[in-house]
């Protein structure tokens, strides 16, 4: 049974970060250069991470799985990023950011963390501007703001729609100057497959150079991982192709527990599926439904018909229906929901049947085209050239995707997991979203992580460990792992197996979109718990990997990532079973209010789930840290 | 690096040698140009220019010297830079496909390598009027009593060959063909240009080489035309 | 049941692709001919497509380099029939689709190709000289905790524009590899200028303009010749204008770096 202490400071909770700063052991900077570092991940997270802790002095090797650190999946976020400066004098502070981020999370995450987060909140952007970043300004000079969902002050920072890409590339030019003076070590095209304990602290990875294939030992005083969230276990998602959850996967088979997995985000408004060979969906702004209307056919038989050619009677423009005082504007959890439900019905258009209409005429009547065009262009372009039809004729299709990934390895205040010596930064840590995150508020926790948490709570740690303790990389722990990363990549080139990974990949998604996506049920769950376990079995014997091990082989990272999903989708969907609860994210349809919305059960589930690996075969640990709210009350989520 | 170093060893210091040198070569043929148009005008008004550029003695040798710095410079910096061009693209592409660079930036080396053949024969035929000493004896009085050099005669000499006439011909296109794209680049590489005048920098460099061309193409023209004859 | 599905026309293609086994090995073009294409598939899915059909036959399928398949990570990077990111417009390989081209087509499909970025199999190019050109200067010394309000510096709208424009390189490297000469000119010069638009990118403005430029020479690339096919092909549509403002910025540099007075003092104080 795993210690989850959650290492919460005491005292009133504007004063705990400041006074735990404050009491948290230090490393001396002569001692710092003799410690060493090693950080998985260059996105937000783990690039901002890279660059300070050698800007401290420690020595850092900084591994990514891609050909450079600017590829990590953070560049495509678009919206933008949070922080409670208040420069619009609108009533914004960090108390109140600090309640939105909560509120917005269903109050499933740690009051402490999610205040430490609205705190440092500031400071990020003024690190980022001084980087370089070019955010949008007014014309006096000063920084623009937008606003986002969830929120009624305008406290989102933007770089026109491409902000994750410029604040990734603050932090990757931080983190080149630091590689460029040689205070880190970057290691490119390199994937870490395995972790490695040492008298039961992380001390180590192992580690497959894509190109060469060359499987390396590296030992570290500490290990960072920043390796971004799982969303590709539903295999199609707005996430990057390459995006995967085998660091924390392997973290967690080595004891690490993974919290809260079944926390999932969909978005409502991405554009939906055309075909079996579709391998990605592409978001298309939530802004869209200021001025779009969403309906679909009135009738099943209508939903292949031109949309022109369906008569405004025989529309159903269900979220003007079934939310009133809503309408299209309702939470992205409850739109995408209705959408579901409107395709379950059979009603749902375009070839797959999966879409709904979002339909701009009524705004171009009202508002005129060059109008509609001004505020959406861009996003009407990006649409024309994916489905090569004009929004501005016919309305556009859209459907949910998958977007983010709430749930993570569980972390204590100091971002250490429950073995330590392994922290864990990022949307691959479970902190500060609780069961639903905000727009704009992972580029900032990753960046809070990264910049201005790690950096001190990591020397707490380290403080505790002899200088040059490091252990020797030719050690049994070393060898022992290395062995099972050899043998895993042994098992599959010699599979003499007939299917593609690509066809597991597909169908591991198909189960889990069905049963365990938008709306869950206990049959649907029990359900996947058995077609889940079928299928991996089924991918033991029959996937083939072709190519050899010491070149690059896409087949084979691919293998073992999609190994990894679905044994992740698994423990997803028991976590997902074990809730019996409504949350954010995670929607039960056994628990709901009569109008849709998510039915929390704070008496039995206001806690953090936190499985423990037990081993091939055998069930997981559900362990549980309480969430004991102190300063703001757990009260029902409402928008209306 | 010093100031010669990056100027001679950097990607763009060579670029702008390049285009230093190219605008100074553009000044000359510019310059040439003009003077020799004044073959349209009674021939005194040319042998009294060739006079007095002749009449500058060291001063005139000194701007030889130049040009010809500039033009081993340019000719030194160009063979440079198309070799490391050529290496930075070991292989080529199975499909090759232009987008928009014009024709005349493509063949900036071979038309120049056409002016630079053009240059010694052009000089040996009337700089150092090698196989017509006759034309060194060529004399003219001018108006103020001097007696000069007969320019003009040599000139008209010189282009009623159709071969000569036909190689010049050749050589101020080649040439006006080359500074089609060079005088827009040169704007770009010294970093004067921008799309919002872009336009106009390539507009004037068509007119310019238009009218480079057909100008000194229309004194051989002339001559063999017979409308610029040997003076009385 | 279903009326009449307004389904897209299925066709054909000839996928001729480069593979090439290793960085040494020699290369060549293999035709892999492609059926029920549908126009909505985009150019990477039905080489997705592809590939399991190759998997599935028992060979090795295409290596080929992509990630976030929306035109934002850089990663993707085929030249197709010539054109580096294929035909189209200011988009990069992943947003090609297969409308554009016609049953019967034969398409070409090679890597970039520029000595400073070796082939690492079949379509994977390396690209790291332009992390190496980056960790050389491509960026503001600013350590973390260091920095002053956001807004005690402001920026003229108009620069922070220019930058922005200039800052939304995704680092393919399809300048270079369109250009006749691979040269990298348009990414190094969409670097430079974004930082040197800044106020904050002012204090190492000339060292950064000055490494980068050196990295870059010393990494392979050719030379510019202005002939802009770096910026026709530039999935951002980054203009060559910044090449213009580099070179200036270059020139002014190794001008002030001759001329400007330098101080004695040693880094470091006084004990
Ligand atoms: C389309 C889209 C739009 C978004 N828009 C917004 C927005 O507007 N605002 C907002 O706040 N959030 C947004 N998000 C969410 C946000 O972008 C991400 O949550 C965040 O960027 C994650 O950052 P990260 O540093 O944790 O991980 P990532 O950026 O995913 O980085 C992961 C890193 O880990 C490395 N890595 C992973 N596994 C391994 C391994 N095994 N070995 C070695 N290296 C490894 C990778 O190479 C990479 O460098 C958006 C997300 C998407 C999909
Ligand atoms: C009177 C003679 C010449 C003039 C006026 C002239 C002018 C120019 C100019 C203005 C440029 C543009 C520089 C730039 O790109 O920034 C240029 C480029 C060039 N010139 Fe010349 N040039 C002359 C002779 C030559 C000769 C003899 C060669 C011989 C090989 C030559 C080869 C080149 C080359 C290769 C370029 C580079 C093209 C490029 O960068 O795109 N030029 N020239
Ligand atoms: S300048 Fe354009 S083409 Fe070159 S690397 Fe950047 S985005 Fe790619
Ligand atoms: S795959 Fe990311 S830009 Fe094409």
């Amino acid at each position: 049974m795993a210690k989850l202490e959650s290492k919460v400071p005491s005292g009133p909770l504007a004063e705990k970060w400041r006074k735990h700063k404050t009491e948290i052991k230090l490393v001396n900077p002569a001692n710092k250069r003799k410690y060493e570092v090693i950080v998985v991940g260059a996105g937000l997270a783990g690039s901002s991470c890279a660059a300070t802790l050698a800007e401290l002095g420690y020595k850092v090797k900084n591994f990514v799985f891609h050909d450079s650190p600017r590829r990590a999946h953070s560049i495509a976020a678009q919206g933008g990023i949070n922080a409670a400066k208040n420069y619009q004098n609108d009533g914004d502070s960090v108390h109140r950011l600090y309640y939105d981020t909560l509120k917005g999370g269903d109050y499933r995450a740690r009051e402490a963390n999610v205040h430490r987060l609205a705190e440092v909140s500031v400071n990020i952007i003024d690190q980022c501007a001084a980087q370089g970043v070019p955010f949008a300004r007014e014309y006096g000079g000063l920084l623009a703001n937008r606003s986002f969902g969830g929120a009624q002050v305008s406290r989102t920072f933007y770089a026109r729609g491409q902000t994750g890409q410029q604040l990734l590339l603050g932090a990757y030019s931080a983190l080149s100057r630091k590689v460029g003076d040689g205070g880190v070590q970057l290691h490119t095209n390199s994937e870490m497959l395995d972790l490695v304990l040492v008298d039961g602290q992380a001390k180590g990875i192992i580690v497959r150079d894509l190109i060469t294939g060359a499987v390396t030992r590296h030992s570290a005083d500490a290990v960072v991982l920043a390796t971004g969230g799982y969303g590709n276990v539903f295999n199609l998602s707005t996430y990057a192709r390459q995006s995967n959850a085998t660091a924390i996967w392997r973290a967690y088979k080595r004891g690490a527990c993974l919290a809260n997995p079944c926390y999932t985000q969909i978005h409502p408004t991405c554009i939906p599926v055309s075909g079996d060979y579709q391998s990605k969906l592409t978001l298309m702004s939530e802004s869209l439904r200021n001025d779009g209307r969403i309906w679909v056919p009135k009738r099943k038989e209508d939903r292949l018909k031109k949309p022109a050619d369906i008569a405004e009677a025989d529309r159903d423009y269900y979220l003007e229906r079934i939310y009133p005082s809503f309408g299209n504007l309702c939470p992205r959890d409850v739109a995408s929901r209705a959408a579901k439900r409107m395709c379950d019905e059979g009603r749902g258009v375009g070839e797959s049947g999966l879409g709904v209409y979002l339909d701009f005429s009524d705004a171009i009547n009202r508002l005129g085209e060059p109008a509609v065009r001004e505020r959406y262009g861009n996003l009407f372009d990006i649409y024309h050239e994916i489905t090569a039809e004009s929004a501005y004729q016919t309305p556009m299709r859209i459907f949910p995707a998958v977007h983010y990934t709430m749930g993570g390895l569980w972390v204590d205040y100091n971002l250490m997991s429950n073995i330590p010596g392994l922290f864990v930064l990022g949307e691959a840590n479970f902190s500060d979203h609780g069961a639903n995150r905000l727009g704009a508020s992972a580029l900032m926790q990753g960046l809070a992580d990264g910049y201005f948490v790690i950096p001190y709570t990591i020397g707490d740690y380290l403080a505790g460990q002899k200088p040059g303790s490091r252990p020797a990389t030719d050690r049994p722990e070393f060898k022992q792992a290395e062995d099972n990363v050899t043998g895993m990549t042994k098992r599959f080139l010699e599979n003499k197996g007939s299917q593609p990974v690509s066809h597991f990949h597909k169908r591991l998604g198909k189960i889990m979109w069905e049963h365990c996506g938008m709306a869950r049920t206990k049959e649907g769950l029990e359900a996947a718990l058995q077609k889940i376990p079928a299928l991996k079995e089924e991918f033991n014997a029959t996937v083939r990997v072709p190519g050899s091990a010491d070149t690059l082989n896409q087949s084979l990272e691919q293998a073992g990532r999609v190994a990894d999903f679905i044994e992740l989708g698994e423990l997803l969907c028991r976590d997902a079973l074990t809730r019996e609860e409504s949350c954010g994210g995670h929607f039960r349809e056994e628990h709901q209010w009569p109008d849709g919305e998510c039915k929390r059960d704070d008496e039995k589930f206001g806690h953090v789930a936190a499985w423990e690996y037990q081993g091939e075969g055998k069930a997981p640990l559900r362990n549980t840290e309480p969430l004991n709210y102190e300063f703001t009350k757990m009260s029902v989520r409402s928008y209306k | 690096m010093n100031l010669l170093g990056s100027l001679f060893k950097s990607s763009i210091g060579k670029k702008i040698l390049m285009a230093l040198t190219g605008l100074v070569l553009f000044g000359f043929v510019t310059g040439h140009l003009v003077g020799n148009l004044q073959i349209f005008l009674p021939p005194a008004k040319i042998n009294a220019y060739a006079h007095m550029l002749e009449s500058l003695g060291a001063g005139l040798w000194l701007i030889r010297g130049f040009l010809l710095l500039c033009l081993v410079i340019h000719v030194w910096l160009a063979i440079q830079l198309t070799l490391e061009n050529r290496a930075a693209r070991p292989q080529a592409y199975g499909a090759e496909h232009v987008i928009r660079a014009t024709l005349a930036s493509r063949v900036m080396a071979r038309t120049g390598i056409v002016v630079l053949a053009f240059v010694p024969f052009h000089l040996a035929h009337y700089t150092l009027r090698v196989g017509s000493p006759g034309w060194s004896e060529h004399t003219f009085r001018l108006t103020d009593g001097t007696l000069v050099r007969d320019v003009h005669t040599m000139m008209v000499q010189g282009f009623s060959n159709w071969l000569v006439s036909g190689f010049y011909v050749i050589a101020v296109g080649v040439l006006a063909y080359h500074l089609s794209h060079g005088i827009v680049s040169a704007v770009q590489t010294l970093g004067l240009k921008n799309e919002k005048w872009a336009g106009q920098v390539e507009r004037f460099a068509a007119a310019y080489c238009w009218l480079y061309f057909l100008l000194n193409a229309a004194i051989p023209l002339a001559v063999l035309g017979g409308f610029v004859k040997l003076a009385a | 049941m279903v009326a009449e599905t307004p389904s897209k026309k299925l066709f054909s293609v000839t996928l001729r692709i480069w593979r090439q086994a290793g960085p040494s090995a020699p290369g060549r073009f293999v035709d892999y001919p492609a059926k029920d294409v549908n126009p909505d598939m985009s150019f990477l899915e039905l080489l997705d497509v592809v590939n399991d059909g190759i998997t599935l036959k028992g060979d090795e399928p295409v290596a080929f380099a992509h990630d976030c398949r929306e035109g934002i990570c850089g990663t993707c990077s085929c030249t197709i029939n010539g054109k580096p990111h294929g035909p189209g417009k200011g988009i990069a390989t992943c947003q090609l689709y297969m409308r554009s081209f016609q049953d019967g087509d034969t398409i070409v499909v090679e890597p970039f190709r520029a000595k400073a970025f070796p082939i690492q199999k079949d379509l994977v190019t390396d690209r790291a000289a332009f992390d190496k050109i980056q960790q050389a200067g491509g960026f503001i010394s600013v350590r973390t905790g260091a920095a002053p309000d956001a807004n005690s510096i402001p920026v003229p709208k108009e620069d922070a524009d220019l930058a922005m424009d200039a800052a939304t390189c995704i680092g393919c490297g399809a300048c270079v590899a369109a250009c006749k000469n691979a040269s990298a000119m348009l990414f190094v010069a969409a670097k430079v200028s974004h930082l040197g638009l800044m106020p904050q990118g002012q204090p190492e403005r000339d060292k950064r303009v000055l490494a980068m430029v050196q990295t870059m020479d010393e990494a392979g690339f050719g030379n510019c010749t202005n002939q802009y096919e770096c910026s026709a092909v530039c999935p951002k549509l980054i203009s060559h204008d910044f090449i213009a403002r580099m070179n200036r910025d270059y020139v002014a540099a190794i001008f002030k770096s001759r001329f400007k007075p330098a101080s004695n003092a040693a880094a470091g104080g006084a004990g």
